[in-house]
């Protein structure tokens, strides 16, 4: 039994790189979140560790299994062969007890005990264990909604009530209650934390299907509380920078310079406004003017410029910088990118 | 000594006395067992008809009759009146009243009139539940977590008091016991010649003691800070909600060794009589018993596994519930093991004995995953949980308070239950039981939470499977309830040692005289052994052969 559950999870990694392969590559039919698409006992694997708690489950099921059905016939056996009955209206003499065969099964569940112990925690040692690269989302529970809020800048962010996530990518969540405790449960993702108020809570879950899942509150919260559901939105490659582009309203209404100051955040690590050279050059009095570059030709800094450098840094590097500028195609939408333009536009001398 | 077929000398402690009122002030143990088997019995039916309630409720998705707050209120009152007024004081309170001063040969109980103060305090707390239920309910779940027991508008007050006051019932009854146990103990029956009945009491006695007191602590603390909030578990004036679980579960995970233990108790006496044979392997059950009241005080914290405490609590407590598994294994393969040889009759207790085996073992097994930290995080607060804990609760403890009912009923009432009318309903306990909370398993690890009014379609199927199985589980008990009570008044009598059991309150009348035991016991016969006892048709009753002693 033991030896079969130990094989069963060696074969588990196979099966997880199977299914993120068959995420990345096929176009998956989204997941209607509201029926059962997984297995007889299981909801669908969408997470990256699913299937670690999947053979655990089906490992102990076995063993259950095992143990339930010996039980069962060991009852019904004695009690149908030693029936009461002409002939046997007495117990037949027996042993009272045999200290051999009682310590052997005392022993043998302590030994099985202490194997699923240890399975059990390693497995919640992953979960507990967010890898550093982590997209960090923050929720806010509050009776009887979720609200997700997406840091898009270093100061920027939007509240949404869908959790959007990009697939094969770890997302940590940070999350607390606006009142009482709130439990954040994926099935599909095989994920559960509780939200506490005044506390932060976190959890980590890398997602490996695109589709949609059900997101429901598993900690009793009063009169709505079965109605506080939402669904988590994996998005295919891509998908997850689409979606927060739509989304941004709150930056839509700001006028351009002030947006430029915003996402401006983005880029003063390097470069600075007061004319002081960073890793890169600064933005101070360039705009309208010819600047060097690497292989020598000029490059008059206009909108152009701008967008090209944003979208794509190596294409022209100024003279006497190293080409280690980040792409931001993707991150940052075309109104931050006017935005950009107006600022450093009006750094100008 | 009374040998078992003279006509009683003193009239029975029923008829010596008649009236309400002699009921009412009693200090005889048998009484107060009788009164508080018909308090719980009430309780039981009240909890029965609130979880149909609520099983018709989840037969479709959406709204049926009930609002969300009505039904919210309705699972309250379920788990309230279940934990508090039906299986924690179910066995001891009524059962091990009646059993346990017998099996040592007593008069009565140590302090006789601590236990009628017990009752008294039953009945408080039971008729503050009611009021709670007029008085426009209560909607925490009968855990109470905080901050929403703190912030909810419903009779929270009043549901506490009724389970402080109920705290004391039980620490009391908890004491009077382990003292009757210590003192009375009759010369030449050492600890290791007691019944197991009493082993597990005593046990059950320890936990009550010892953990009860945390519990009214805590809904103390809770009534302070509804009414004048001083900040312990309201984290908006710096307490700390998640405090209260620790406090919490610190009394209610022990309790579920108060509510088992003594089943199991009940179990290791109704296997050995009905199998004609000794129990196997005595004092691995007796250690069992102890090891498991022990353990069951190191576990609390697997119930906040998800809380959000600390990673190494969680290991630990992981690490320390497992152990659990090891006594309740031992005890499942040692009642197995007395089957073997036996001479089985499948009257109505052992068909409840045969089927807390069962039942037990699936609890216990379905343990293991919830015990598991990977597959807990999936599993806690679903419907697993929901139909693990009531594998635990109603399929074994409920189902071995029923087999001790069925057991002793023609010692306490000294009338026979329509017998084949009792094995039916054994049978259509055990079917209905499983046919309601096996679906639930799967609608658990398939991502249903608990306490949940409406649900996914992608549900439906199992629900009404449950919901079915809990109509037969209802009419079973309905009619147990019924056939009971006509019994009482109407039964055939019964003899005085009708299934030849060889434990001492099988050694006195059906239904014993106002005082069991005038004459104290001079010979103790052999526990578990019944190879003298012989059956006289003529009668109906089992004897000695050769007769002990007088």
């Amino acid at each position: 039994m033991l030896s079969s559950l130990t094989s069963l999870l060696q074969l588990a990694p196979q099966a997880a790189a199977k299914a993120a392969a068959a995420a990345k590559g096929v176009k998956v039919p989204t997941p209607d979140a509201l029926t059962h698409h997984g297995t007889f006992w299981m909801p669908e694997q969408a997470n990256s560790f699913a299937h670690e708690t999947d053979w655990m489950f089906y490992g102990i099921l076995g063993l259950s299994a095992f143990c339930f059905f010996g039980i069962t016939f060991a009852v019904v056996y004695f009690t149908w062969k030693y029936r009461a009955r002409p002939g046997n209206m007495k117990a037949q003499p027996s042993i009272l007890h045999n200290d051999g065969l009682e310590v052997t099964w005392t022993l043998i569940p302590s030994i099985i005990v202490v194997i699923i112990f240890v399975l059990g925690w390693r497995g919640y040692v992953n979960m507990a264990t967010p890898p550093k690269n982590a997209l960090e989302i923050k929720v806010i529970a509050q009776k009887w909604d979720w609200f997700f809020e997406y840091k898009v800048g270093p100061s920027a962010s939007f509240t949404d009530t869908e959790l959007h996530v990009p697939i094969d990518r770890p997302v940590r969540l940070t999350m607390t209650s606006k009142d009482v405790i709130h439990s954040f449960y994926v099935p599909a993702f095989r994920i559960k934390q509780d939200v506490v108020p005044a506390r932060y809570t976190h959890l980590w879950f890398k997602a490996i299907r695109a589709g949609e899942y059900r997101l429901t509150c598993a900690e009793y919260c009063g009169e709505g509380h079965s109605t506080m559901k939402n669904k988590v939105v994996v998005e295919p490659p891509g998908g997850y920078e689409l979606y927060l582009e739509s989304k941004q309203e709150e930056l839509d209404t700001m006028p351009p310079i002030e947006l430029g100051k915003k996402t401006y955040q983005l880029c003063k690590p390097c470069h600075s406004t007061n004319g002081i050279r960073g890793n890169g050059p600064s933005f101070q009095g360039i705009w309208g003017t010819q600047v060097e570059m690497s292989d020598g030709s000029k490059v008059l800094v206009d909108e152009n410029y701008i967008r090209e450098s944003l979208m794509d840094p190596t294409a022209k590097i100024v003279k006497g910088f190293a080409p280690i500028m980040p792409t931001f195609k993707g991150t940052l939408r075309d109104k931050q990118i006017d935005g950009m333009i107006a600022f450093i536009k009006s750094l100008a001398k | 000594m009374y040998m078992g077929n003279e006509a009683p000398t003193q009239k029975s402690f029923r008829d010596v006395k008649k009236g309400i009122k002699s009921w009412l002030v009693t200090l005889d143990h048998k009484r107060i067992g009788m009164m508080y088997l018909t308090g719980i019995l009430a309780s039981l039916i009240l909890g029965g008809s609130f979880a149909l309630l609520l099983r018709f409720e989840l037969f479709e998705p959406g709204g049926q009759f009930l609002t969300k707050q009505q039904y919210n209120e309705l699972f309250t009152l379920h788990g309230a009146v279940m934990i508090f007024l039906v299986i924690v004081p179910g066995i001891p309170a009524a059962l091990g009243n009646f059993v346990l001063p017998m099996q040592l040969g007593a008069p009565d109980v140590a302090f006789p009139r601590l236990n009628l103060i017990s009752f008294y305090l039953w009945i408080i707390g039971a008729i503050l539940m009611l009021i709670t239920l007029f008085a426009g309910a209560v909607d925490t779940g009968w855990t109470f977590y905080t901050p929403y027991s703190l912030q909810t508008s419903t009779a929270v007050v009043p549901a506490v008091l009724a389970v402080f006051i109920l705290g004391f019932s039980s620490i009391f009854t908890g004491l009077n016991f382990m003292v009757t146990i210590h003192k009375f103990k009759p010369q030449g029956m050492g600890w290791f010649k007691m019944p197991l009945n009493l082993w597990a009491l005593y046990a059950t006695g320890l936990i009550q003691v010892l953990a009860t007191p945390v519990l009214g602590i805590t809904v103390l603390l809770l009534f302070v800070e509804r009414v004048i909030h001083i900040g312990i578990f309201d984290p908006t004036i710096g307490g700390d909600p998640v405090l209260f679980q620790h406090f919490f579960w610190f009394y209610s995970h022990p309790a579920v060794y108060i509510m088992i233990l003594p089943a199991m108790g009940v179990v290791s006496e109704l296997i050995s009589v009905h199998a004609r044979k000794h129990i196997f392997g005595y004092r691995f059950i007796a250690y069992s018993s102890l090891s498991l009241a022990l353990l069951s005080f190191l576990v609390w914290g697997h119930h906040l596994f998800v809380s959000g405490q600390s990673r190494l609590a969680t290991m630990v407590f992981s690490a320390l519930t497992f152990t659990v598994a090891i006594p309740s294994a031992i005890k499942v393969f040692n009642w197995t093991a007395t089957l073997y040889k036996g001479s089985i009759r499948l009257n109505a207790p052992m068909l409840y004995g045969l089927s807390f085996i069962l039942l037990f073992t699936i609890g216990g097994l379905t343990g293991l995953f919830l015990g598991t930290l990977s597959i807990d995080v999936h599993l806690h607060d679903t419907y697993f949980v929901v139909s693990h804990f009531h594998y635990v609760m109603m399929g074994s403890t409920l189902v071995a308070f029923l087999g001790g009912i069925h057991h002793w009923w023609p010692k306490m009432s000294g009338r026979w239950y329509p017998r084949r009318t009792a094995r039916a309903c054994a049978v259509g306990v055990f079917f209905g039981f499983n046919q309601t909370f096996l679906p639930q398993f799967v609608l658990g690890s398939r991502g249903m939470p608990r306490r949940y009014w409406d649900y996914d379609p992608q549900f439906t199927l199992l629900h009404q499977l449950s919901t079915i199985g809990a109509v037969i589980l209802g009419i079973s008990l309905f009619i147990t309830v019924c056939y009971l009570l006509w019994s009482w008044f109407k039964g055939k009598p019964a003899s005085s040692n009708p299934w030849g059991a060889s434990t001492l309150e099988w050694a006195q009348p059906s239904p014993p005289p106002l005082y069991n035991f005038e004459e104290p016991v001079d010979e103790i016969p052999e526990l578990y052994d019944y190879d003298d006892l012989e059956y006289d048709e003529a009668t109906q009753n089992w004897v000695r052969n050769p007769p002990v002693k007088a």
